[in-house]
């Protein structure tokens, strides 16, 4: 009995609180952000946030269940968890639903599924299986390529069903393969890529092929040792430039109006004020209306239910996406702080769990988990506030949505079970 | 080094991000106006302006709806051609002026309503309320005008007006369309008449709709409405008034002198009160206020101020009994005026030498020259006297401003010793150059109300009451100021005497053939010499008819005071129309039909014309009589027919 309590508080009750905060501040401001009219009833399943308050009410078995099973069970069903998700990806072609013009969603009854949101979980099990065997080395092209496969199956599937938002959030692995031994290299090729696309996109090829000539010169001159040729620095220099001039087409032809505007809106592409303006009630709409919001709410905000641009729906999507320019409105920049410091808080709390755990399993799982939070957070808050060009996905624990938060939560409370169980691993 | 990498980044976008709310919140964001919140309708609630009432309590001014449509710039979308051509035609403006008034509706400001088209035809309103929920930004605001239910007092009643940018800088509770008095009772009681607007805050919903109140309605209040009032004027001694004055320039201020009480206040030209309201005010307004020649907004009763004459006298009598130095029957002689070193001050023929009494009727300039020397001469130094004199005239309310209720003003002029100090070098002046003073000329200076509340004064042997418009507040009290006697530096006995003379005037005097039977009418004749620039020349012009009288001559009811420009000797016009004036105040009826006539058929305006024909021209003596065209007598007499008889 005594030794059954003792078990129970070995749970990381650090990660808990800040997990309980998010859950009751997003909350309070779904309330804020869905409430029509008067609130008389806080179970009224016609308005989100009655739905909400039983979302997080079943939340809590889901918990004890996730806790209640054994550790090594996630170990050992790694696999078979990650495949039943992938089918039940699948099945969406098959049974899905249209919503909002993503076929993500099973329809059962009035409720909604989201599989793509229990993926995830799902990936980091197995992509923390295939890392943790003895026999995988993380240097090897062959475990590289493996374990990409392993991320890009639901990544590709979701993207085929229109959801490129959540597509996004499986980039969030390369953080566990470079933790795990992924070559620097990558590292320096994804960050150039990065910059390549931008300085193509907003400065044009000729620029960008300048910068990258010179660049290159510069480093072919200074270098110490010969290790490279000049023909390996030209060739270099080629695909360097191939992939500018891939990304400026892939730009004004591979992309969606509304993904290309998203992209213009968020470098200042666009110069044509008449476009502008159009664009002002088109894709930058939302933004323009969320930042007025946050912005409106100063320092100490405006108080509960007593933001103006929140009762009158300004910011569409306000409960969901974009539920973040509620807590900037009424509750300040004191307010969006705290929720800011909660995010870094929560990450880092897990990736210091993550560093301490003696099973490799649970240690790539715990980065897992930090990457896929800390993807979410940054991506969701930053376009909220202004700064990530708009991309559709929701902010973990706080987004109104069943799927969502049963989804994080899983993939939370399956760590902290695993990390209760550090001190049975050998 | 790898397991830092997420950690870093991590960290860094947390700061990143609190910068960033920090530069959204803190640094760019400002403190939370509801005025500035696009979210929140602010609807305004005018309540009824405050009506007047006559003395009598009849109904002067009540109320009309009005509709404007207001603008908020910042919340305009932008509106297709084929939209913009339809609002533009339910607002019956061109498109260039859509756009015109759109931008400069934005320039006064992006966030604030200015009106965008004023007072809209009922039939416009009524087709346009059901659209206006299509162009965004937007409004109708409901207001009231004035209804005038009369076409008198122009220059009494005032006006109300839209506010301007400079009123908004200095009073924050006026928005960008609100209505305000600009003259007359108007704008003294301008707080009293429009109340306190009421305003509701409406949360609105991305699609413009309304969808409830802001915070419950708590910040909402409720419109206070304004309080009717009661002014003191007689509209019917009013309306009497403005008869007479027909084809004349000039003024009439009648007042009651047991309290100060304004009865009538006419100037001549006026005009029709009910050309200021509506969407014609602002070209009615500009006409009036452009003509320079009759110069109709100039209310001439308040602000003309003119050398007050022979009515001046009294005064002089008055404060040479008061410092003891002459008593009435003290005699002066006249030959024809009065000879002071080489130069003389002309007099006309009457019976010498004069006393008080005979000084008075006759208005001899003589009398008064001696008086007044022996006035000056009682001091040591004429600098002295002077001081002592100015403070007596200025007792009576002359030489500075009333401090009533009346929108406009002029304090007049009395010299001190410090005018002429100025004039000529300390103590380098005798009494000799200020000999004019005695008869009303020189360096002093009235206006007609400060006539009339003289002849108050002395009606009233030695007090008076500030000369006041407003005699009824709903609810309130009105000022102490205008119910507390104002004493003059003269005994009360000494004022009989003068009384006696002025009643002489009517008796035997200069007034003698504009009498009333039945009325004991005291009065002064006086006339104002008075110039005008042409072409570069000063020229002098036929004088100011002037007269000042009260009524009767004891527990008097009625002081008046009456100037016509031009209108030569006092009692050819100015007397005649006083007379006309008591008699229908006292009597409520006219016996001197003659003289009434007399005053309707002549016109002034061939004597206004003169200055400006090119042409050399006679004055005074060689001027004539003219008669109005018959057309225009018709309609006079149709006017007077209207008046209402009781």
């Amino acid at each position: 009995m005594l030794r059954e309590n003792q078990r129970r508080f070995k749970f990381d009750w650090i990660t808990i609180i800040i997990f309980l905060l998010l859950v009751a501040f997003g909350y309070v401001n779904i309330i804020s952000a869905s409430h029509v009219g008067e609130i008389t009833n806080y179970f009224d399943m016609g308005q989100p946030y009655g739905k909400q308050t039983v979302f997080i009410g079943l939340t809590f078995f889901l918990i004890i269940l996730i806790l209640s099973f054994e550790a090594k069970f996630y170990e050992r069903f790694a696999s078979i968890i990650y495949i039943v998700a992938i089918l039940s990806l699948l099945g969406l072609f098959i049974f899905g639903k249209d919503v909002n013009g993503a076929r993500s969603w099973y329809g059962i009854g009035s409720m909604t599924i989201q599989p793509s949101e229990f993926a995830k979980f799902a990936t980091a099990l197995a992509v923390a299986k295939y890392i943790s065997d003895l026999q995988t080395n993380m240097e090897t092209l062959k475990d590289q390529i493996r374990v990409a496969a392993i991320i890009f199956i639901p990544a590709i599937l979701i993207l085929l069903q229109n959801d490129a938002g959540s597509t996004i959030v499986y980039l969030a692995f390369f953080f566990v393969f470079y933790r795990e031994g992924l070559q620097q290299v990558y590292l320096i090729v994804a960050l150039a890529l990065i910059i390549l696309a931008i300085l193509s996109l907003k400065y044009g090829l000729i620029v960008t092929s300048i910068i990258a000539t010179v660049i290159l010169l510069v480093r072919y001159f200074m270098r110490k040792k010969k290790r490279a040729s000049l023909i390996q620095y030209i060739l270099v220099l080629a695909i360097s430039i191939g992939f500018a001039y891939g990304v400026k087409l892939f730009y004004e032809h591979g992309l969606k109006p509304h993904q290309q505007n998203r992209i213009s809106l968020w470098l200042r592409l666009e110069k044509d004020p008449a476009k502008l303006e159009r664009m002002k009630k088109a894709e930058a709409y939302n933004l323009i209306q969320s930042e007025q919001a946050i912005s409106s709410g100063g320092t100490y905000g405006k108080g509960f239910l007593q933001g103006t641009r929140t009762t009158g729906k300004f910011v569409p999507e306000q409960h969901t996406d974009y539920i973040f320019s509620t807590v900037g409105e009424e509750w300040g920049f004191l307010g969006s702080s705290f929720v800011v410091i909660l995010f870094v808080a929560l990450i880092i709390r897990i990736l210091y769990l993550a560093e301490s755990q003696k099973s490799q399993f649970s240690r790539v799982y715990g980065y897992g988990v930090a990457s896929i939070l800390f993807v979410h957070f940054t991506i969701n808050t930053g376009m909220v506030m202004g700064l990530i060009p708009t991309v559709g996905i929701p902010l973990p624990f706080f987004s109104y949505g069943g799927s969502g938060l049963w989804g994080f939560t899983i993939l939370l409370f399956i760590f902290i079970k695993l990390d209760s169980n550090k001190i049975n691993e050998w | 080094m790898r397991k830092l990498l997420l950690l870093t980044i991590v960290i860094l976008v947390g700061i990143v991000f609190i910068a960033r709310l920090f530069y959204l919140q803190v640094y760019g964001g400002y403190e939370y106006n509801v005025f500035e919140d696009s979210a929140i309708k602010k609807e305004y609630n005018y309540p009824k302006r405050g009506y007047v009432y006559d003395r009598n309590g009849k109904l002067l001014v009540a109320n009309q709806p009005s509709y404007d449509v207001m603008v908020i710039p910042r919340d305009v979308e932008p509106l297709d051609s084929i939209e913009i051509e339809e609002f533009c035609t339910h607002l019956k403006i061109t498109k260039e002026d859509y756009f015109k008034k759109l931008d400069r509706a934005t320039r006064y400001s992006p966030r604030l309503p200015s009106p965008f088209v004023a007072q809209l035809s009922k039939i416009d309103y009524a087709v346009l309320q059901e659209k206006m929920r299509k162009y965004r930004g937007f409004y109708i605001q409901k207001r009231s005008l004035r209804l005038y239910q009369t076409t008198i007092g122009a220059n009494v009643l005032g006006d109300i007006g839209e506010v301007n940018r400079s009123i908004i800088a200095k009073q924050p509770y006026y928005n960008m369309g609100d209505l305000i008095g600009k003259q007359g009772v108007e704008k003294t009681y301008e707080k009293t008449l429009r109340g306190v607007k009421g305003i509701k805050f409406i949360q609105k919903d991305r699609f413009n709709k309304d969808i409830g109140p802001f915070q419950d309605g708590t910040l909402d209040t409720l419109p206070v409405p304004g309080k009717d009032i009661k002014i003191t004027i007689d509209s019917k001694l009013q309306a009497y008034g403005e008869l007479l004055m027909k084809n004349k320039r000039g003024g009439i201020i009648a007042i009651e002198p047991a309290s100060g009480e304004i009865l009538a206040m006419v100037s001549g030209p006026s005009y029709n009160p009910n050309l200021l309201v509506g969407r014609n005010r602002s070209k009615n307004f500009t006409k009036l206020y452009k003509d320079s020649i009759a110069k109709p907004l100039f209310d001439r009763g308040l602000q003309a101020m003119y050398p007050p004459g022979s009515p001046f006298k009294t005064l002089n009598a008055l404060i040479a009994l008061q410092e003891g130095v002459v008593n009435t029957t003290d005699k002066f002689s006249c030959s024809l005026g009065y000879r002071y070193g080489n130069r003389k001050m002309g007099c006309h023929v009457h019976r010498s030498p004069a006393d008080m009494n005979l000084g008075i009727y006759e208005s001899c300039n003589a009398y008064f020259a001696n008086v007044y020397r022996k006035i000056m001469d009682k001091y040591d130094s004429p600098a002295e006297g002077m001081d002592i004199w100015s403070k007596h005239i200025k007792s009576f309310g002359l030489g500075n401003y009333l401090n009533n209720d009346l929108s406009v003003g002029q304090p007049g002029k009395v010299p001190t010793a410090k005018t002429y100090d100025r004039g000529y070098g300390k103590s380098k002046w005798y009494t000799t150059f200020t000999i004019s003073n005695a008869i009303g000329q020189g360096e002093v200076l009235a206006t007609p109300i400060q006539l009339a509340n003289m002849a108050a004064a002395i009606g009233n042997r030695g007090f008076y009451y500030t000369p006041h418009i407003i005699k009824d507040i709903e609810g309130e009290s009105i000022p102490e100021n205008f119910t507390t006697p104002k004493y003059t530096t003269i005994d009360k006995q000494h004022f009989e005497p003068v009384v006696q003379g002025m009643f002489d005037v009517y008796n035997k005097g200069t007034a003698k053939w504009v009498q009333i039977p039945g009325i004991e009418i005291c009065g002064k004749t006086g006339t104002a010499e008075n110039f005008a620039i042409i072409n570069g020349e000063k020229t002098q012009l036929t004088d100011h008819s002037i007269f000042v009288a009260f009524a009767p001559k004891d527990n008097p009811k009625i002081a008046i005071a009456v100037f016509v420009e031009n209108g030569y000797f006092g009692s050819r016009f100015a007397g005649r129309m006083a007379s006309l004036m008591i008699e229908s105040y006292i009597k409520g009826e006219i016996s001197r039909t003659d003289m009434e006539d007399f005053v309707l058929r002549h016109t002034l305006k061939h004597e206004y014309a003169k200055p400006y024909s090119d042409e050399p021209f006679g004055i005074n003596r060689q001027t004539t009589l003219e008669t109005v065209s018959p057309e225009e007598y018709q309609n006079i007499l149709q006017i007077k027919a209207n008046i209402p008889k009781e």
